[in-house]
């Protein structure tokens, strides 16, 4: 397969620099909202910080992609003495808990690193952060040039993915006899 | 739908357990705004004053400023308005931290608590449920603990906790309330919430914020940012370390303590210790603070780092900021900074004021020098200097022998101790303790300041007109050039003809009427703030703050739907500072009480003072006893208050 390249977006996450004050849960809400800025919720914010003061724990996690399952098992990670979950890494929306989720419809979230319109220099998040806890990098890489599937081959995954292959399948065969 | 704000305030009545939600008149918040303005108004329609503090009928209300919650950076804080079992009148004590900004994404804007429990309880308020909660199993229990055995039971990091410790529960006057690395220190508001049987109130919100003219304020917000960002890589030449930067005292942060060491006033606000920063404290104090402190935090949506988490080996961690680290060893004379941070994570989990508390201990070991008080009073207490402060602190947030009365703060228990105790009581004004602080020749700003404040804390009078003149007219010039918060051009001849020696010095300049001026922009600075939730570090506080009157309207403009300008601005703080004044004065707050303490200068001008408070009172549209007169009141919206003071005799002849 041909080589092509890929600007990979970084955002570097520096914990002993942060210092808590959550404002990129706040601008991201607010560079989402529908007019831009016009409401201000942490709740629906694509980036959280796991902030536990007392602990010392303070991580900013960007929302991933969304899994529709919870894992099957969750481990913990101790780092400098500071007890971590598997959970507060995890960039996923899933069904054990409430992050990266609107807040009214539970519909799963993703940091889109603000590219939608305007697309702006930096994601907002970095903008805010005056303390450089949060770094914005972009890089060149080659990677292997992947097939793109067709819209009708990604519509169709949805629909396995919800009624299972075989049902889809019955029902192109019936389809087809129409 | 309302901007900025929620529209809705939670009226919980502890007597009888029923939580409501009530929606608020909009039209309150172009008269006032939020915060202190609309908590000033809340007191004086509802809390007459006959009632005393400790009375069911005495409300505790908390509030989150106007701006609370939406990107304006620093809008964090939680006002908390009842009335003082100290001084007897308003008080409003402030927080900064987390708490704010939950409430408003709960939905509310302000909490109203009236009414006792008749056992202690917790407030659970998570979006539109709220539950009071029993807190039997949280008694007697820290601060910093409850809010965290708190946030275990309810199986949510994310809560945010106001809680008391033993010293609200055993009303202390001086009782904190705590939150995370902020508290409401002053006025002993934690006492109120202990006498209503209010062990904490925790929040949880995720609902939105909006705003009126949205695109606009987040521009707004981000030139503040950008401000912040220049202002820190440029510090005020010519000032002190600690007024060059912006935010609160960057206490956390710095080491260097020499100019706080040698030239306040310790023990009972009373002893220079002029040769005390050598290099070996220098060294000792730099690598304690360096070991217990873990990270430097901030509150809720701001860049700066006025906290730190402090964790010290054998002791639970807790947070700080500001001046605690000083109080308790300075007032100790003790010389070990490593005493300092552990008695203040004992202080922060009791919940006590670290500015009045170790005041009171001071003043307690002088009256046992002095043979007012006797060693039975001191019976079992050890004789080193960090023993007997640990000791006596145990003491008074139990209310144990000596301690009761000590609990009361300076001022009660000198008049309850008598045999002479009142003359150890030099540094309170309008019965609470004051900073520890001692100076040569009166300057006029201050002394009006110190008099006059409704807050009776010079921190949260005090701004950004420099404290001292600079010596140069090249110093001068150049301050002034970049001087955009002024709010007239006036100011900058004031300081530019500020001199530190000869006829344009203190006492006489800046003269009575430039004097008045100079306190009344302060003051509104202040006001606004503390309406509007944003934190007086980034505004009223530290010289050329970002936020100032040029851009405050604009912020209230497009963030609540609010038309406003400079002089409309100007209109609320005249009408919030009336308020707070006629609460006060029908609380009996009259010319007399409004002085510094004797001693805080050395040298007096009685006939100046006298003419500064004239003149101050004159500008206020007050008659000579601090009174607002009916006509200025009407003039401001106010006559129902100037009605009220009539009918009660208070107002006279108009």
């Amino acid at each position: 397969m041909a080589k092509v390249k890929k600007l990979i977006k970084t955002i570097k996450i520096d914990v002993d620099k942060c210092n808590g004050c959550r404002a990129c849960e706040l601008i991201c809400s607010a560079f989402h909202a529908t007019p831009k800025y016009s409401s201000n919720n942490p709740a629906r914010s694509r980036i959280r910080l796991v902030r536990e003061p007392i602990r010392d724990v303070y991580l900013p996690v960007y929302a991933g992609e969304y899994a529709k399952a919870e894992c099957a098992g969750r481990d913990k990670y101790v780092i400098d003495g500071k007890e971590y979950t598997e959970c507060d890494f995890c960039r996923a929306s899933c069904p054990s808990r409430d992050f990266f989720k609107e807040p009214d419809s539970g519909l799963p979230l993703k940091c889109d690193m603000c590219e939608d319109d305007p697309p702006q220099e930096k994601p907002l998040c970095v903008q805010w952060c005056l303390n450089d806890a949060l770094t914005y990098e972009v890089r060149e890489e080659e990677v292997e040039e992947e097939e793109k599937p067709g819209d009708a081959e990604t519509g169709l995954e949805a629909m396995v993915d919800k009624y299972g292959l075989q049902k889809v399948i019955d029902t192109v065969a019936r389809l087809k006899q129409k | 739908m309302r901007y900025g704000e929620t529209g809705f305030n939670l009226e919980i009545d502890l007597s009888r357990g029923s939580v409501e939600r009530e929606a608020t008149d909009s039209k309150l918040t172009e008269l006032y705004l939020g915060g202190l303005g609309t908590n000033a108004k809340l007191l004086w329609d509802r809390v007459p004053p006959e009632i005393e503090p400790f009375s069911p009928d005495n409300l505790l209300i908390f509030a989150a400023g106007l701006l609370a919650g939406t990107p304006a950076p620093g809008a964090n804080r939680t006002i908390i308005s009842t009335i003082s079992p100290q001084t007897l009148l308003m008080a409003y004590s402030m927080m900064g931290g987390f708490f704010a900004s939950e409430l408003k994404y709960a939905g509310y804007d302000k909490i109203i608590f009236r009414g006792k429990s008749p056992k202690l309880v917790y407030i659970w308020i998570n979006n539109d449920k709220v539950e009071i909660r029993d807190a039997a199993h949280l008694k007697g229990k820290g601060a910093v603990e409850t809010a965290e055995l708190i946030k275990k039971e309810l199986k949510d990091p994310n809560v945010q906790v106001a809680a008391i410790g033993l010293a609200g529960e055993n009303r202390v006057y001086t009782a904190s309330i705590e939150q995370g690395r902020s508290s409401s220190s002053r006025l002993g508001v934690g006492a109120v919430m202990g006498d209503k049987g209010i062990k904490a109130v925790v929040v949880r919100g995720t609902k939105d914020i909006n705003l009126a003219r949205p695109a606009e304020f987040y521009g707004l917000s981000k030139d503040i940012l950008q401000y912040i960002k220049v202002r820190g890589d440029n510090p005020v030449p010519g000032v002190m370390t600690i007024l060059q930067g912006l935010g609160s005292p960057q206490e956390m942060l710095h080491v260097d303590e020499k100019w706080h060491t040698e030239n306040f006033s310790w023990g009972n606000a009373r002893t220079r210790r002029k040769d005390f920063w050598n290099k070996e404290i220098e060294d000792r104090w730099k690598t304690v603070q360096e070991q217990a402190r873990t990270r430097l935090v901030s509150c809720y949506n701001c860049p700066m780092k006025c906290g730190a988490i402090i964790s010290l080996p054998g002791m639970s961690t807790y947070m700080m900021k500001c001046f605690s680290k000083l109080t308790y060893t300075m007032a100790a004379f003790v010389d070990d900074l490593d005493f300092g941070f552990r008695i203040a994570q004992r202080a922060t989990e009791y919940g006590v004021d670290g500015f009045s508390t170790p005041q009171i201990m001071a003043f307690a070991f002088e009256l046992r020098e002095a043979g007012i008080l006797t060693e039975n009073d001191f019976a079992g207490c050890p004789t080193d200097n960090e023993g007997k402060f640990y000791w006596l602190l145990d003491r008074i947030v139990r209310r144990e022998g000596i301690g009761d009365v000590l609990a009361n703060g300076v001022y009660w228990a000198a008049r309850q101790i008598g045999k002479g105790a009142e003359a150890f009581d030099h540094n309170t004004i309008k019965k609470h303790e004051q900073l520890p602080l001692k100076l040569g020749m009166l300057n006029p700003v201050y002394f009006l300041m110190y008099a006059t404040g409704e807050k009776i804390n010079i921190t949260q009078i005090e701004g950004q007109f420099p404290q001292a003149p600079f010596p140069t007219m090249e110093e001068r010039e150049n301050f002034v050039k970049d001087w955009i918060q002024v709010p007239d051009d006036k100011f900058k001849q004031y300081l530019l003809g500020w001199e530190p020696r000869g006829d344009h010095s203190n006492p006489y300049y800046p003269t009575v009427d430039m004097s008045v001026d100079i306190v009344d922009w302060q003051e509104k600075m202040h006001y606004i703030d503390d309406a509007l939730g944003v934190c007086a570090g980034l505004s009223s506080f530290p010289l050329k703050p970002p936020y100032h009157i040029h851009n405050y309207p604009q912020f209230i403009s497009s963030g609540v739907g609010i038309d406003m300008d400079e002089g409309k601005l100007t209109q609320v703080y005249n009408r919030n500072r009336n308020l707070i004044r006629a609460v006060n004065v029908r609380r009996g707050l009259r010319r007399a009480d409004e002085k510094p303490p004797e001693d805080h200068w050395r040298k007096r001008f009685p006939e100046l003072e006298e003419q500064l408070l004239d003149a101050y009172y004159k500008f206020k549209g007050w008659d000579n006893q601090g009174i607002p007169t009916k006509k200025s009141l009407q003039g401001m919206d106010l006559g129902y208050v100037a009605e009220d003071l009539e009918q009660r005799g208070i107002i006279k002849n108009g």
